[in-house]
């Protein structure tokens, strides 16, 4: 940096010096950054990466994929950024995507039927009903959460641990463990469909996004959020309703999870409740905290959220492209826990800039 | 005036606060195994055996040492989330160990234990040295487990090793029934946790953490190296519990023990352990362990119902005792609130 | 009476404990200036102080937790510098504190051995466990306290709770006993029993230094006092050679000291009496809870500024936070313009048309990373609820007007709250309550931390709400402001009331006088 020739003066008038300095110290430069960097790496190392094509009626390349298979995430990351941004945490996420998944294909399933004698697969119930049915178990299980955080006063690990356990096992208790095959083509769409050249998964998540981001602008949510988790005390004494605003954000976390459950579900035509969003929850923590919100509350950013599952995936398909086996994948993912752990830890910030500059604190 | 209200107070007090001694919750959790046997007795034919019993510690020897590292982990304040994929890792460390490069077995054993604990006292440290949150360190800690195990080997490898297989195959005698060495492991290692944490100096520390590491740290003691020994102990106990796996599975693989973590923290809850620290017994864990089998052999036992009960169940059993351990922290906070004229520091919902 | 007296059971050779010429400056504020005290064994030697004066920098630096800027700690005469509280018991100075500091889990005989415990087989063995219930209750029976020591500490009340910790601290270190505030939380049998423990450990000859905020504690128990004001010594005495009105007097400052510039103040202002006949906003009837405040009434008027006045610990805060529904009360009812109400939480108090501005700011008021701006407005728009939001230029709007009328001194309304000075900061959260139109506005050390004009500006604009019909109530630790600017006034001692009065009926002279317990 060249910011040793321009003076204290100067650089108020150094206007894009001044400017990238600016964007530099901005919330949402670091991961930014990060998916940048990422795609300069598949950009050099995978042919053809940002080539994008039109096929078979929609658009098709390596870009698409990834946001395709990112839909889920980004998903459960927004729920879980609501959550962790009023200090607490959701670890059932997984299971609710299980749960969510199970119902549907269960309700759904597809039996064959005759139709002008060509044989199509008609749903058991209208699919409608079904995912109505599928989002109610989801929203159910949230304010399980909400009940146990905010009105039994759990800590939310321990609230949410039961659900994971308890959770899943529903979940394969009502498939019996087996994989409940779809057959019922209306309901790919939600995986696996595309509107207008895009995949369909992205205009659910867009309009989740939307819908937050109004919510955030048009009321008071995100102040209130924000205040539970920065100063629980002082938000209670300043009349916000905490109790109900945790129980709010548990059921929304769980909706996402629902509906993430049933874009999972769509995509691989099945239900799985073994696997089904194993691992999503850690996934989604790891993205919120991707995108800059801190783990203890407070401040959170609904985009970097969406940036952090973006760059989840980006890196699960670079690793996967480049030929390194996809298990390398959960260890460069700890890796980069750690580190955005430790950049966040005020402890590690004072060793970095100089361990003999402590300052006398009173 | 006040002094007669606050002897009644007192006495009020001390009820409350019986209710929230350990050995109340413990003593809880005994009438339960006691209960779900008998029911098992006098609902299945040839449940009621020694034999029935003692494949409850065959089969829950492993589970019972990592619940046992689990519970001074939670007894001094923090969770493990990590234990389950250190007992993977473990398991095949060994096996290629012993498969690929013919290491002698006990120096295969050896070398295991001390990497679970060098693994658990890195997060350990990382814990205490940049006050990172426990649940987050041992979560990405498990990531890393796991995935180095798969680094390893995707697929499983076999184990044949002569003592290994000596191990999984013999029979002790007891009784007219039979145990197998692993059980005797676990048995002796639940023996030196017993030890551990009411009769050394290392064991009292990790209850006084848990109970106020504010005062812990103002008593003068070794906080720092007690918390990352903790953590190193309980790695230690993962990697014991991978060997008694491998010796049970005879191999190493990447999908061993998926959601252990999980059931050792329910032994460790269910068997009266305090998840926000400084109550339990280390004994306690033990009958968490067999609840736990118990539940899984009822539901073998019956037929009827499929495994995945099992889950639903130790959710159930899971939520109830966090309920009750809640309830009665209130009803003890209140009591001694009323004692105190407000002065108490409250238990209180805090993040993980 | 500024001259040192001793006692001759005192007069023994040299001090136990001796702080000679203490500086202590944080970031330009002096803490203590050429603090110096003499604690002798064989003695109770209570410190007093207000808020501010210095009495917890005192006990800090005593225990090494700060390192004093210069000055000398001398132990039985050698001189010491303890890094950290664990050295300083090493030492021989032992502290206990008013949150007791024990492991509420662990046993009574295990708090007290915690770290040394007693070992069998030469000391490498297990914990013998027997000898060292047999020595834990060999020890508190010392003090006259004969417990089950193997049951929890928490079973027990927190006055059996400090004994023990006593009994620690006397067990590990037998030169010196801190005391920091112990009796906050207890009841008077209580109190009795911890004075019982005290007097014989003193006839032990230890030497004991006691702080406390109790004016009748303090007499009870104390050989001799050293009193703090603003960082300074005021004097230490010997307790029969001071009396009530004298000690209140040192604390709290004589009218002609108490800042210069607040009697300036008092041509300044042109406070135009209430009319008297306001009508009742709130009226509490025996308002109490266990510990924190003695049954109490109250009548709140319109138009009416009703101050609490008292030494800090008096019940002043408990009150307020009573009447706001941040704590519940154990005994009384509240009513609203006649109708009686229940306030659970402070939302109900709120939309009853009540605002409290805390005088703990940090903690319970300023959310420091959300803007000045976000802060101001924050109580109206928990009033609004979630949908009815306040426009952003509503918002701006509210938030300039305040900065103007309070005179905050912030770069813009979006700079985040944290980075305002603590004056600011108060201001800013004044503002929040004002911005919600109340009815009444509990205001707790509203003018603490800010400059002699500000705090002009801040009662001029509040008075001026007043008299356009809001009920006021003032809670200050600077007894003249409080006595300038009520109407009405509750003057509150030792978390009991003891006294209404009217504008005028007292002066800075005889509110001492009330508040020391002496006639009036």
């Amino acid at each position: 940096m060249n910011s040793n020739l321009l003076s204290e003066h100067d650089k108020d008038n150094a206007s894009p010096w001044h400017g990238l300095q600016q964007a530099l110290r901005h919330p949402l430069a670091r991961p930014l950054a990060a998916l940048a960097v990422l795609l300069l790496i598949d950009f050099f190392l995978i042919p053809g990466f940002f080539r994008i094509e039109f096929k078979d009626g929609h658009l098709y390349g390596s870009v698409i994929d990834i946001v395709n298979r990112a839909a889920p995430l980004m998903l459960a990351a927004l729920g879980m950024t609501l959550v962790i941004a009023t200090r607490g945490i959701d670890i059932s996420v997984g299971a609710v995507v299980a749960i969510s998944g199970t119902v549907a294909a269960t309700l759904i399933g597809g039996t064959v039927v005759m139709h002008n004698g060509v044989p199509e697969y008609a749903s058991n119930i209208p699919m409608a009903w079904a995912i109505a049915a599928a989002m109610g178990a989801a929203i159910l299980c949230g304010a399980w959460n909400g009940l146990l955080v905010a009105t039994l006063g759990l800590q939310p690990i321990i609230a949410t641990l039961i659900l994971m356990v308890a959770g899943r096992g529903l979940a394969q208790l009502l498939t019996d463990g087996q994989i409940i095959t779809v057959y019922y083509k209306p309901f790919f769409y939600l995986g696996s469909g595309y509107l207008f050249g895009l995949p369909f998964s992205l205009f659910i998540v867009a309009g989740m996004f939307i819908v937050l981001a109004l919510l955030m602008r048009k009321t008071a949510l995100g102040l209130f959020i924000q205040s539970v988790g920065i100063n629980p005390v002082a938000a209670r004494l300043a009349g916000i309703r905490t109790a109900a605003l945790i129980f709010f954000v548990y059921i929304f976390c769980s909706a996402c999870a629902g509906l993430a459950g049933l874009m999972i579900s769509a995509n691989i035509k099945s239900a799985d409740a073994n696997n089904a969003g194993l691992l999503l929850e850690l996934d989604a923590i790891l993205a919120v905290t991707l995108g800059g919100t801190s783990l203890a509350g407070g401040k959170f950013s609904l985009v970097g959220s969406v940036i952090g599952a973006l760059i989840i995936q980006a890196l699960t398909y670079t690793i996967y492209s480049l030929g390194v086996p996809p298990e390398v994948n959960m260890v460069v993912k700890s890796v980069v826990v750690f580190l955005v752990c430790l950049s966040q830890s005020p402890e590690f910030r004072r060793m970095r800039f100089s361990p003999s500059q402590s300052k006398s604190l009173p | 005036m006040m002094n007669n209200s606050s002897s009644s107070l007192r006495l009020r007090a001390s009820w409350g606060a019986l209710l929230a001694t350990p050995s109340f919750t413990s003593l809880v959790t005994v009438a339960l195994l006691l209960l779900m046997f008998a029911l098992g007795a006098f609902g299945y034919d040839g449940f009621f055996s020694l034999q029935v019993v003692l494949n409850l510690f065959i089969d829950n020897a492993f589970l019972l040492v990592i619940a046992i590292g689990m519970t001074f982990v939670i007894l001094s304040g923090g969770i493990d989330l990590s234990v389950g994929s250190v007992l993977a890792l473990t398991t095949m460390i060994s096996a290629y160990l012993l498969h690929v490069w013919h290491w002698h077995p006990l120096l295969v054993i050896v070398c295991v234990l001390l990497l679970g604990g060098v693994f658990g006292a890195a997060m350990g440290m990382l814990i205490h040295f940049f006050k990172l949150q426990p649940f987050i360190v041992t979560l990405a800690g498990m990531f890393l487990a796991r995935g180095l195990c798969y680094l390893i080997s995707i697929n499983s490898i076999t184990i044949d090793d002569p003592l290994y297989v000596a191990m999984s195959q013999t029979r002790l005698e007891f009784g007219d029934a039979f145990i197998s060495p692993s059980v005797v492991i676990a048995v002796l290692m639940l023996a030196l946790a017993i030890y551990l944490a009411h009769f050394t100096r290392f064991g009292r520390a990790v209850y006084a953490i848990g109970g106020n590491e504010h005062s812990a740290l103002l008593m003068g003691l070794p906080v720092g190296r007690t918390k990352i020994a903790v953590y190193a102990f309980s790695g230690f106990c993962a990697a014991l519990a991978g060997v008694l796996f491998s010796f049970y599975m005879l191999s190493g693989y990447g999908l061993h023990a998926q959601g252990t973590e999980l059931d050792a923290i329910a032994a460790v809850v269910i068997g009266g352990t305090l998840l926000t620290g400084g109550y339990g017994y280390v004994a306690g864990t033990l009958t968490g362990v067999l609840i736990l089998g118990v539940i899984q052999t009822l539901i073998a036992f019956d037929g009827t119902l499929s495994s995945w009960w099992t889950k639903i169940f130790i959710g159930i059993l899971l939520f109830v005792f966090c309920l009750a351990q809640r309830l009665m922290s209130l009803g003890a906070a209140r009591a001694a609130d009323a004692n105190a004229g407000g002065n108490v520091v409250k238990p209180s919902a805090q993040v993980a | 009476m500024s001259a040192v007296a001793m006692s001759a059971a005192t007069s023994s050779a040299e001090p136990a404990l001796e702080l000679i010429g203490i500086h202590k400056a944080f970031t330009g504020v002096k803490a203590l200036s050429e603090v110096g005290l003499r604690l002798y064994p064989g003695e109770v030697h209570t410190l007093m102080g207000q808020n501010g004066a210095g009495k917890s920098t005192l006990i800090k630096v005593l225990t090494g937790v700060y390192a004093p800027d210069s000055g000398h700690i001398l132990l039985k005469g050698r001189a010491i510098q303890p890094g950290s509280t664990l050295e300083a018991q090493q030492l021989g100075i032992s502290t206990v504190y008013q949150e007791v500091n024990l492991c509420p889990n662990l046993s009574v005989a295990e708090n007290i051995f915690i770290g040394r415990y007693p070992r069998k087989w030469g000391g490498v063995g297990p914990i013998d466990w027997a000898t060292m219930q047999r020595r834990a209750t060999k020890l508190l029976a010392r003090l006259d306290l004969h417990i089950d020591v193997q049951k929890p500490l928490s079973s027990y009340p927190l006055a059996i709770q400090q004994m023990v910790a006593i009994s620690r601290a006397v067990s590990v270190s037998a030169s010196v006993l801190i005391l920091d505030e112990p009796t906050s939380s207890l009841d008077e049998a209580e109190v009795q029993l911890l004075f019982k423990v005290l007097r014989s450990l003193r006839d032990e000859g230890m030497a004991i230094l006691f702080v406390t905020h109790f004016l009748d504690q303090t007499y009870e128990i104390s050989d001799r006092i050293t009193v703090l004001r603003n960082g300074v010594r005021e004097g230490e005495y010997a307790a029969s050679d001071l009396s009530r009105l004298d000690l209140v007097n040192k604390m709290v400052g004589t009218p002609v000291d108490a800042s210069a510039a607040g009697n300036a103040l008092a041509e300044h202002a042109d406070i135009t009496p209430a009319a008297n006949d306001g009508e009742v906003f709130l009226q509490a009837r025996s308002l109490g809870r266990k510990g924190a405040l003695a049954p109490q009434d109250l009548d709140l008027r319109a138009g009416e500024v009703f101050g609490l006045c008292g030494l800090l610990g008096s019940g002043r805060t408990e009150m307020a936070r009573l009447l706001f529904g941040a704590d519940k009360a154990d005994s009384g009812e509240i009513s609203i313009k006649g109708k009686p109400v229940k306030f659970s939480t402070p939302r109900d108090a709120i939309g009853a048309g009540i605002g409290f501005c805390s005088e703990d700011r940090k903690k319970e008021g300023a959310i420091l990373e959300l803007s000045v701006r976000e802060n101001i407005i924050l109580a109206l728009q928990a009033r609004n609820g979630l949908l009815h939001v306040i426009p952003r230029k509503r918002q701006q709007q509210i938030a300039a007007d305040y900065v103007k009328w309070l005179g905050i001194k912030t770069p813009d309304i979006d700079t985040p709250i944290g980075s305002l000075s603590g004056g600011n900061q108060q201001k800013a959260l004044l503002a929040r309550w004002l911005a919600t139109d109340p009815q009444m506005l509990i205001l707790d050390e509203p003018t603490r931390g800010i400059d002699v004009r500000a705090k002009q500006e801040i009662m001029d604009f509040v008075m001026a709400l007043c008299r356009k019909g809001m009920a006021i109530l003032f809670i200050s630790s600077e007894i003249p402001e409080v006595l300038r600017c009520s109407d009405r006034m509750l003057v509150l001692r030792d978390r009991e009331g003891c006294g209404e009065y009217l504008r005028g009926q007292l002066d800075d002279a005889s509110v001492l006088q009330v508040i020391a317990g002496e006639s009036a």
